[in-house]
């Protein structure tokens, strides 16, 4: 789950990590009014979305009067903002974060993602901050520190000095980003975070250590432990078709393509997708339904499904192993009359009761085609989506 | 012969009160699976099926013998079910868990560097070796017992498939395991190929992987160095947008790395037979083990 920048900085000033005075604001004069507590400038207006790349798409304004942050303010929000994470059909910003201006004298980059290789918290440093780090990291990889924390030891001073020493930090600053880097881990850890990433992490002309910038994005799989943090949750933010199929626990992603397609285990997903395309048709969709999946989750699939304008076609894998195939056809069977079905559906099943299933199936009356195996599957819908 | 599980393994299943702990420990046990005890805290002295419950799995362990343990925990609690099978020494430990948290399971993993056990999973069907025991919730009627090819892969109902085509084209299996789809797992690739590698029953090696973390790479370095049996290999995910996770936490192509074209490349550059189209690949195994 992402979080957007002002709420991570909320989270920031919780675990005493430095962060320029701000506010949230929703309307120019909330803005202004903002700006005017602070009473100094420059002031930094900055959209809050979830993307990356704000800057370059206009979204990072600089203002040295309480007009100019209303004027930014004004244009930032409602605009709909294009950066190269937000895809060309961009999001339209609904708040800006008001921030005092910095002044700055060094910008450096600093992350804590899990590395799943060594089980350890990596936490990634570079002076070359406030650029592309993605560029940095390709290009010139020297300029990469990477210190592994071992969860079960917890942060050491050592790895601290590594990075310290890595960074090249001048020694008056090296006490306060030693604490920065201690509570940044203390708050990876009991948030259950799957990144943490300030960039630029600032060095002022007055010799503190400031997060300008704020990025964090949560294990979903550890919401259950952290309901104090689901109300950061933005869905305006996420594809409101996933969202939809999130309420009904089905692990739904949109695509671009015409088939639509549904079967249970993420990995099948995948690969029913692949045959799709090698078919030479595209996926409209990745829909894991689960090996539990009830009947009720077969239909709320077909729904979902179904709202997507661009299918043409339907295509059903299932290898039944918990979840029966005679279960699987009630469930299609009585989707397909409640949604009243509009695409051509083409089913294959294999696995527990099957033949069950297919009997279902067959005297449902239903206009279907069935596919023998996969291949045939994946032929069979693409000549369909194809016509 | 077989890896990890044969018709001596003395099972456990941690969570054998619960729904599915019971559904699928009766299915191990119609299979053959000798399952000799259960857990679950607060149930000790009762029984499931004639099995006897107990409360912790040090005093079952103690009490049955049991080598192997089955785990059904919710995800809450399933990484501190883990924990106690490492402690008390099971061998084999096989955790059917879907949604552990990342920051547990790389705690487990830490402690599985420190212990002689061995844990296959998280999120995983478990393994069988068909024809003489079942550790998993994998559908049983699909295997064909007696090998020769022993089957290993990341993804649940894509190894089902796997194997239904094996056995729609009479070639059986050896061990079938399922490593399981989270980003921090205990068995990997390697481990399963050394495992085939040195069994001498098994004669050929399908490996089934998918986008994300470089697991079937360093799975390809091993087979081009180590491996002498003849592998074919599958990657889902070649349509899997980047920056999106494909169900499995552990299947998300993230900063260029991870996708199904760089495993592919790599498997093909070890030799593996890769199969690009999931629909040919019992055609392409009787292929390449005839």
């Amino acid at each position: 789950m992402k979080i957007h920048e002002f709420q991570a900085k909320q989270v920031f000033r919780k675990y005493q990590v430095p962060v320029p005075e701000g506010e949230v604001a929703t309307t120019p004069a909330k803005a202004r009014e903002v700006a005017a507590k602070m009473d100094r400038f420059p002031v930094v207006v900055k959209a809050q979305i979830h993307a990356g790349g704000r800057g370059k798409g206009g979204g990072v304004q600089l203002a040295h009067s309480l007009e100019e942050v209303e004027t930014h303010a004004k244009a930032i929000i409602g605009m709909n903002l294009v950066t190269h994470q937000t895809g060309p059909e961009g999001k339209t910003v609904k708040q800006v974060l008001v921030e005092a201006g910095v002044d700055i004298e060094k910008e450096l980059y600093l992350s804590l993602i899990p590395d799943r290789e060594t089980a350890s918290i990596m936490v990634i440093a570079s002076q070359a901050g406030g650029m592309d780090i993605e560029e940095v990291a390709a290009n010139t990889p020297e300029k990469i520190i990477k210190v592994y924390v071992n969860p079960l030891a917890g942060i050491q001073p050592f790895h601290c000095r590594n990075v310290c020493f890595g960074l090249n930090l001048p020694a008056p600053v090296m006490k306060e980003f030693t604490n920065l880097l201690k509570q940044l881990y203390q708050l990876f850890v009991e948030n259950d975070c799957s990144l943490v990433e300030i960039n630029p992490l600032v060095i002022t002309r007055d010799k503190r250590v400031l997060a300008l910038d704020a990025k964090m994005d949560f294990d979903d799989n550890a919401m259950f432990r952290h309901k104090d943090l689901l109300e950061f949750r933005d869905q305006d933010e996420e594809d409101p078709l996933d969202v939809e199929a999130s309420k009904y626990n089905l692990n739904y992603i949109n695509l671009d393509g015409t088939v639509g397609n549904m079967v249970n285990g993420a990995g099948l997903a995948m690969a029913v997708m692949d045959t799709i395309k090698l078919a030479g048709a595209e996926p409209a969709n990745f829909l894991d339904v689960g090996g539990g999946a009830t009947a009720e989750m077969v239909e709320n699939g077909f729904k979902i499904i179904l709202s997507d304008s661009k299918v043409k076609a339907i295509l059903i894998n299932i290898f039944g192993g918990i979840l029966r195939c005679d279960v699987l056809a009630k469930g299609v069977v009585e989707a397909a009359r409640n949604t009243k079905i509009h695409v051509p559906l083409v089913v294959r099943m294999e696995g527990t009761n099957v033949e069950e299933g297919r009997r279902i199936l067959a005297e449902s009356g239903l206009e279907l085609f069935t596919a023998a195996d996969m291949k045939s599957a994946g032929e069979i819908v693409a000549k369909i989506a194809a016509a | 012969m077989s890896v990890f599980v044969n018709a001596e393994t003395r099972l456990l299943v941690q969570g054998i009160t619960g729904k599915e702990g019971q559904f699928h420990t009766r299915q191990c046990v119609d299979y053959g699976t000798r399952v000799v005890a259960g857990v679950t805290p607060g149930k000790g002295g009762t029984d499931m099926d004639g099995i006897p419950v107990f409360n912790g799995v040090q005093e079952a362990a103690r009490e049955t013998g049991a080598n192997c343990s089955m785990i059904f925990v919710p995800p809450p609690f399933a990484a501190d079910a883990i924990m106690e099978s490492l402690s008390a020494g099971i061998e084999l430990i096989v955790a059917i868990t879907e949604g552990i948290p990342v920051l547990d399971m790389m705690k487990v993993k830490q402690m599985l560097k420190m212990s002689d056990s061995r844990l296959i999973g998280p999120n995983c069907p478990g393994i069988i070796t068909p024809g003489a025991a079942k550790v998993g919730i994998m559908p049983a009627a699909i295997h064909k017992p007696g090998g020769p090819i022993g089957v290993v892969s990341r993804s649940g109902t894509l190894t089902y498939e796997v194997v239904f085509q094996l056995t729609g084209k009479d070639i059986g299996q050896t061990t079938c395991i399922g490593i399981g789809g989270d980003p921090v797992n205990g068995t990997n690739f390697i481990d399963c190929l050394a495992a085939f590698e040195n069994d001498p029953e098994t004669k050929g090696i399908v490996m089934v992987g998918e986008i994300g973390g470089r697991a079937e790479e360093d799975a390809a370095a091993f087979i081009k160095e180590k491996v002498t049996k003849p592998v074919v290999g599958f990657v889902a995910g070649l349509t899997a947008p980047p920056g999106r996770r494909m169900g499995h936490a552990g299947a998300i192509i993230s900063g260029g790395s991870g996708t199904a074209a760089a495993k592919i490349a790599a498997l093909k550059d070890a030799g593996v037979h890769v199969c690009e189209n999931l629909g040919y690949i019992g055609e392409i195994c009787a292929d390449v083990f005839s």
